[in-house]
């Protein structure tokens, strides 16, 4: 079969599984363009921005564990997507972005829409490809999935020049059935000894903790790591991406930890004598200032990329391989170890955990007369059952919708960890409602962030992708308000925003349903009528209180032990 | 903050030197020399990079190198007994009884004198990078025109060769 290089793009695709593809035609893209009209295995996306088209490919892989694709055109059309891109490397999400290429004779002089893509995404790619040779598309292509999705995944670019796509040049066409790379192996097993050693220093915890992330999803390891921390009853935390992999409404699960995690998971790292760190990299926001975090603790590391570890926190057991493969391990030698008979006792260790517990620092005012964000998280959770999907955007929402909608299943909550993009969230829930068009899909949002891909409100439309964006409205961007006023005594330069549209008719104007919501009472009616509209995309615009900060709290430059709580929630230092 | 000397075998693709230049700005870890240059097996290039930095910054260094695609494989040669050597080509001022003290400091450093005007010397040296500094030190500064070094490169010791 012969194909010309456009040709080759699509059946490529087509034979990698691709459902859909989310893309912005523009001139070095159309002879792909054109194979797309002329076949209907690939479905394309037609977004209204290119950022948006990465964020949705990227919310269908996260929500799918498929890897998501975006065709762009060149210049504008790359660097519009490259947000999209840092996001999923930071968070490590599997997306092949096909960008078109200004043909390979003039690269270099400046020729109109002309950019360097491959140096641009360089640093923000797992790797890129720049297709020099039509004999080599098909390979290349095949490279960019097989790298995209195995060891730590990742996005990878592939620059076309617009003339190996051209129509009129055809070359016999074959899709590589297996890849090999010499210079990429990436490791699956863990090191037996390392497992056994780890295993042996488990069975010596009395203060043990687990603290898992986002590795967990992204290796489909969830049950593994539910049978694990279940046999060895020990207590668990997640990151901000880890959520979902274990189950939030488990007894064993003392919520998120980090920057706004709970108290009882952040004094519980404080305390803890071994710490099993698996799949999660030691971000930042996840461990405090660095010379206080887990003093007293030896650390287990597992981890499929070796550079994750020991990076920002020397550990004493790394183990680099698949989470999946090492956590089966682990169990398989527990197992045989007649753990029961030789494990210590852990009961004190809950009784501390539990004091903590106790102290409730997740409540809030329930009784006000302003709607209480928190409160709208719960409600949401308890209108859809906690089965929905929930994307949400950069700021306060995101930190409310992470503490109080407790997720019980991997894939289920779609945000951006790691770059912190807003303008994530809308594109985001098309993607996910695309890969799941049965399930409830909701967005949550606030009044800055959702201003920043709004534009993808005709894309909902145009694909009928029901999604509910939940606009947490405080008038603020609140976070930042939040960090002014603790920071800054309150000068609150620049988080305000004056102006602001009108939400309601702003939906309706895009073809969708608004609706504006004011009194707490009116919070759960509005919900239920929002999911009861299964096809339509939803606006709920949510007044919500504006003075709300983000509680707990670690502070810049402190440790686990040191969380600033709501007020009315007291940290009884006998308790610490 | 200790010296070391880390070999990596590439692959030969566009690109493959801004890929590893760009780790180490992005990351900020030091460059002292770089350099670049074909191999026995035309697929491959080798990267030659002298850095600093503490156990744990070499540690990341090494791990986020290998990290790259297009990484074949990678060795700190600081970790074994190894040849290190760079090549140095010097432009001094030379006249008058300067001449014959520069004559002799190359004969004793064995550098080969490459160009000769009744006024200026070219001198070849190629050593490890101590050497390469004394002989500097040995024609006093003002009359130096014009250095040019390669940069370092090295070989382990031994039979064993590193290749991929």
């Amino acid at each position: 079969m012969e194909l010309s290089g456009a040709e080759i793009v699509v059946r490529c695709l087509r034979d990698e599984g691709v459902e859909y593809i989310f893309g912005y035609p523009g001139g070095s893209v159309l002879h792909i363009y054109d194979a797309l009209f002329q076949q209907d295995d690939v479905r394309h996306i037609l977004v209204r921005h290119e950022q948006g088209a990465t964020h949705a490919a990227d919310g269908y892989a996260r929500s799918t564990g498929k890897p998501g694709v975006v065709l762009v055109t060149s210049g504008p059309g790359a660097t519009n997507a490259v947000t999209g891109i840092a996001t999923a490397f930071m968070d490590s999400i599997p997306l092949v972005v096909l960008t078109g290429q200004v043909p390979r004779a003039v690269i270099g002089s400046d020729a109109f829409q002309e950019c360097d893509t491959i140096g641009i995404t360089r640093p923000c790619v797992k790797h890129n490809f720049l297709v020099s040779d039509l004999s080599k598309l098909a390979e290349t292509i095949k490279k960019a999935f097989y790298i995209a999705t195995t060891g730590r995944p990742g996005p990878v670019v592939v620059d076309i020049p617009k003339d190996i796509t051209d129509p009129k040049v055809k070359i016999p066409y074959e899709y590589p059935k297996t890849v090999d790379i010499r210079s990429y192996q990436p490791k699956v097993k863990g090191h037996p000894g390392q497992i056994k050693k780890a295993v042996d220093l488990l069975l010596t915890a009395r203060q043990p903790m687990i603290y898992s992330g986002g590795g967990v999803i992204l290796g489909n390891a969830s049950q593994a790591l539910i049978d694990l921390t279940r046999f060895l009853e020990f207590p668990i935390t997640q990151t901000l991406m880890g959520l979902g992999a274990y189950p939030a409404t488990d007894r064993q699960f003392l919520g998120m930890l980090g920057m706004h995690g709970t108290y009882e998971a952040n004094m519980g790292m404080h305390q803890c004598d071994v710490l099993l760190a698996i799949g999660a990299r030691f971000d930042d926001r996840v461990t405090g200032k660095l010379t206080q975090f887990c003093p007293d603790a030896k650390i287990i590391h597992i981890d499929v990329d070796p550079a994750s570890i020991s990076k920002t926190v020397r550990v004493d057991i790394p183990i680099v391989g698949e989470v999946q493969f090492v956590l089966e391990e682990m169990m398989a030698l527990l197992k045989a170890a007649d753990f029961k008979g030789s494990s210590q006792d852990i009961s004190e260790w809950w009784a501390s955990i539990e004091r903590w517990r106790a102290l409730d620092c997740l409540s809030f005012d329930r009784n006000s007369r302003r709607i209480k964000p928190q409160r709208v998280i719960e409600e949401l959770w308890e209108v859809t059952g906690g089965h929905a999907f929930v994307t949400s955007d950069v700021g306060q929402h995101q930190m409310w919708a992470a503490q109080y909608y407790k997720f019980d299943a991997p894939r289920r909550w779609i945000n951006s960890g790691g770059l912190g993009t807003m303008g994530f969230g809308l594109p985001a829930a098309i993607g996910v409602k695309l890969g799941h068009p049965e399930a409830d899909v909701a967005c949550i949002t606030g009044e800055a962030s959702i201003q920043m891909c709004i534009q993808e409100l005709a894309t909902a439309l145009q694909y009928r992708t029901g999604v509910k964006v939940i606009n947490l409205n405080n008038g603020y961007m609140g976070m930042v308000r939040q960090w002014q006023e603790f920071s800054y005594e309150s000068r609150y330069s620049e988080s305000y925003l004056e102006t602001l549209p009108d939400f309601v008719r702003l939906a309706e104007a895009y073809g969708h349903v608004g609706i504006k919501v004011d009194q707490p009472c009116d919070v759960r009616p509005a919900l239920e009528e929002a999911f009861r509209m299964k096809d339509r995309t939803v606006f709920l615009d949510i007044l919500t209180d504006p003075s709300e900060n983000v509680y707990p709290m670690i502070e810049a430059g402190k440790g686990h032990h040191e969380m600033r709580m709501a007020p009315g929630v007291s940290t009884d230092t006998e308790l610490s | 903050m200790k010296r070391h000397i880390i070999s990596i075998l590439i692959e030969n693709e566009a690109g493959a030197l801004s890929r590893v230049a760009g780790l180490f700005s992005a990351r900020g870890y030091n460059i002292e020399t770089l350099t670049v240059a074909p191999t026995e097996d035309a697929s491959m290039s080798r990267m030659t990079v002298v850095t600093s930095g503490s156990d744990e910054i070499i540690e990341q260094i090494t791990k986020q190198i290998n990290k790259l695609i297009d990484v074949v494989k990678l060795v700190n040669l600081s970790e074994s007994t190894h040849i290190e050597r760079e090549l140095m080509m010097v432009k001094c001022r030379a006249i008058a009884d300067k001449r014959e003290d520069i004559n002799r400091l190359c004969d004793r450093f064995r550098g080969n004198i490459l160009d000769e005007t009744p006024t200026s010397f070219v001198i070849e040296l190629t050593g490890e990078k101590s050497k390469l500094d004394d002989f500097l030190k040995g024609i006093s500064e003002d009359h130096i025109i014009e250095v040019v070094r390669s940069g370092t490169t090295g070989i382990l010791c031994g039979e064993r060769g590193f290749n991929a």
